[in-house]
């Protein structure tokens, strides 16, 4: 039997396989390249780029929980200028496709970025966060209310000429109006879940464990949770849906794919295992072959619910 | 980056005290990379719970492939590591982040507190390497005489005649704070090089009677991390001017100028 064809289409950008980094986990991908070879990945989505440097939050930033972690990091990253003239060059020659993660305060800022990068050469797709749980203004504001959603998805495809993915926040009660709004903004996908907001205490000093009390939770924890709302959001929408939460084997992977996903992003797992992400590449293609299935794209939505 | 990802074979578990292991581990490629000061990450387990790698500074490291870790079991994923066997593999990565600056210092002093001591260890190896080397002293703080084991031993094996003690119980040398021995045990008339790693409020004391005479000063500090190569930025400690950038443990220590961060 011929090789699999692990090949997907992510609104006209077309991937060499589904397995995809998600944003916040996988740096600028340097980071990576001595545990990988980065061009057996679907492609990398980098640390979410606003317009001007940020900070982040206080430490401590990060606390493990129960088969999970939560973090509060605040969006600190280099601003689009330094991520252009500092990470791009590197990026461009790295062997596989770059998506670029954005996040701003306003419309304003979220079109500034899109129509920067739409200049840079070597970006194949805009992700737009509207979805991060740990910074006050912005964020997760856009992303819990249909109309502020859909604007910023019209505001970034008016200035786009790339694929604009939206990444949706789970943090809303029901996942298919959000999606809904995005596909009616003009997306060309969604991926979906962020992290979970959460918290956690130390008992001894009955002090928050994160400077910013809460955080966003990720890892196998919140597997289920995730899945359940790619499956309802594939239901939602026509557009592609790109499955991210707790997925750490390829076994995972398929799950999301059943339940309609066309590709899926590697978070946490990155941290437990830096090579994550292409074994989860490289487990796809063995079940293919196993299965003697001769695409991934016949196993997308191929969930089966009557008895 | 001569970074690497090694399933390590345990070679070695040792207990030094009540609670205190030594591990080593056989990882060609890390222990032939790593530099005094760096760390590795380690996979206690290869389920779900607990989930993120530990990092472990490196105690020792020898061009015979071999790489000694010290921890103290003090959470479930030290339990788990103190469980390991001989034979058993572990999933090793590192080395990582930057170590002591140590090259053409005349005069170096190692301060290390409970499992501070730990990289100090290396440290002393590759100063006490050469065929003249500098001047060395070696203050070591801990609980009582028990938690020390045998690592002030260690210290003088290696050459370093100048061991000293402290001890919070007043079990085995110094009663009191190991920072104190600065003052009594350092010629004054010498330009030092201190490297220090421990609690925080020994080091920021270090820091603080550093400042006061002089003295190059550097300290390796511990965050809490997820990924350790620079990729979560979790690892996040203040700059003394609060609208700086922070710097992060992984990639920018874990060792630091005591002037390059704020003291709380």
């Amino acid at each position: 039997m011929n090789e699999p064809d692990l090949r997907v289409n992510i609104g006209g950008l077309v991937l060499k396989n589904p397995v995809l980094t998600a944003s916040g986990t996988f740096g600028y991908g340097r980071e990576f390249a001595p545990y990988m070879n980065l061009h057996h990945l679907g492609g990398i989505v980098v640390k979410g780029i606003s317009l001007a440097p940020r900070r982040g939050n206080p430490p401590p930033r990060v606390v493990e929980t129960a088969a999970g972690m939560l973090n509060a990091i605040g969006l600190e990253n280099v601003g689009v200028e330094r991520f252009i003239s500092e990470k791009m060059p590197w990026l461009r020659g790295c062997g596989t496709r770059v998506i670029v993660n954005i996040l701003g305060d306003s419309l304003e800022d979220y079109r500034a970025l899109a129509a920067r990068l739409g200049e840079v050469e070597g970006i194949s797709a805009i992700e737009v966060n509207i979805s991060c749980p740990n910074v006050k203004k912005g964020g997760v504001a856009f992303g819990t209310d249909p109309a502020m959603a859909e604007a910023v998805t019209r505001a970034v495809c008016e200035e786009s000429h790339l694929p604009v993915i939206v990444k949706l926040s789970p943090n809303v009660s029901d996942i298919s109006i959000i999606a809904r709004a995005v596909e009616a903004g003009g997306a060309q996908a969604v991926s979906l879940i962020n992290t979970l907001l959460g918290m956690a205490i130390d008992i001894k000093t009955r002090r928050p464990r994160l400077a910013n009390v809460v955080g966003g939770l990720s890892g196998p924890a919140i597997k289920p949770v995730a899945l359940r709302m790619v499956w309802q959001a594939a239901r939602a929408v026509k557009i592609p849906v790109i499955g991210i939460g707790g997925i750490s084997s390829a076994e995972d992977a398929l799950e999301f794919i059943l339940a309609g996903a066309t590709a899926i992003e590697v978070g946490t797992a990155n941290f437990v295992n830096p090579k994550a992400a292409e074994e989860i590449a490289v487990g796809l293609a063995r079940y293919l072959s196993e299965q003697k299935i001769a695409g991934i794209s016949e196993l997308i939505g191929g969930l089966i619910l009557a008895p | 980056m001569n970074q690497y990802e090694e399933q390590a074979e345990v070679l070695r578990q040792e207990q030094l005290a009540p609670g205190i292991f030594r591990l080593t581990l056989k990882a060609p490629e890390i222990a032939l990379a790593a530099r005094p000061g760096q760390f590795v990450m380690l996979r206690v387990s290869a389920c779900h719970d607990p989930l993120l790698r530990r990092p472990l500074s490196i105690h020792q490291a020898g061009s015979n492939g071999q790489i000694q870790l010290m921890y103290k079991v003090v959470g479930k994923g030290t339990v788990l590591l103190a469980g390991m066997r001989q034979g058993q593999k572990i999933s090793l990565s590192g080395p990582l982040g930057r170590g002591f600056a140590f090259a053409g210092r005349p005069a170096l002093c190692l301060v290390g507190g409970g499992m501070g001591i730990a990289p100090l260890y290396f440290l002393g190896k590759e100063i006490m390497r050469g065929n003249e080397p500098p001047k060395c002293v070696v203050l070591l703080g801990a609980r009582n005489a028990a938690e020390l084991g045998p690592l002030a031993g260690d210290f003088r094996d290696l050459g370093i005649t100048e061991t000293h003690v402290a001890t919070d119980d007043g079990s085995l040398g110094h009663h009191g704070f190991v920072a104190e021995l600065l003052k009594s045990r350092l010629d004054p008339e010498q330009s030092w090089t201190v490297c220090a790693c421990g609690p925080l409020p020994m080091m920021k004391a270090v820091a603080g009677q550093c400042r006061a005479r002089g003295y190059e000063c550097q300290v390796s500090l511990e965050t809490m991390m997820a990924c350790g190569i620079s990729a979560c930025l979790g690892c996040a400690v203040p700059q003394p001017d609060p609208q700086a950038p922070y710097l992060h443990v992984c990639k920018d220590g874990p060792v630091f100028k005591a002037e390059e961060v704020a003291w709380p």
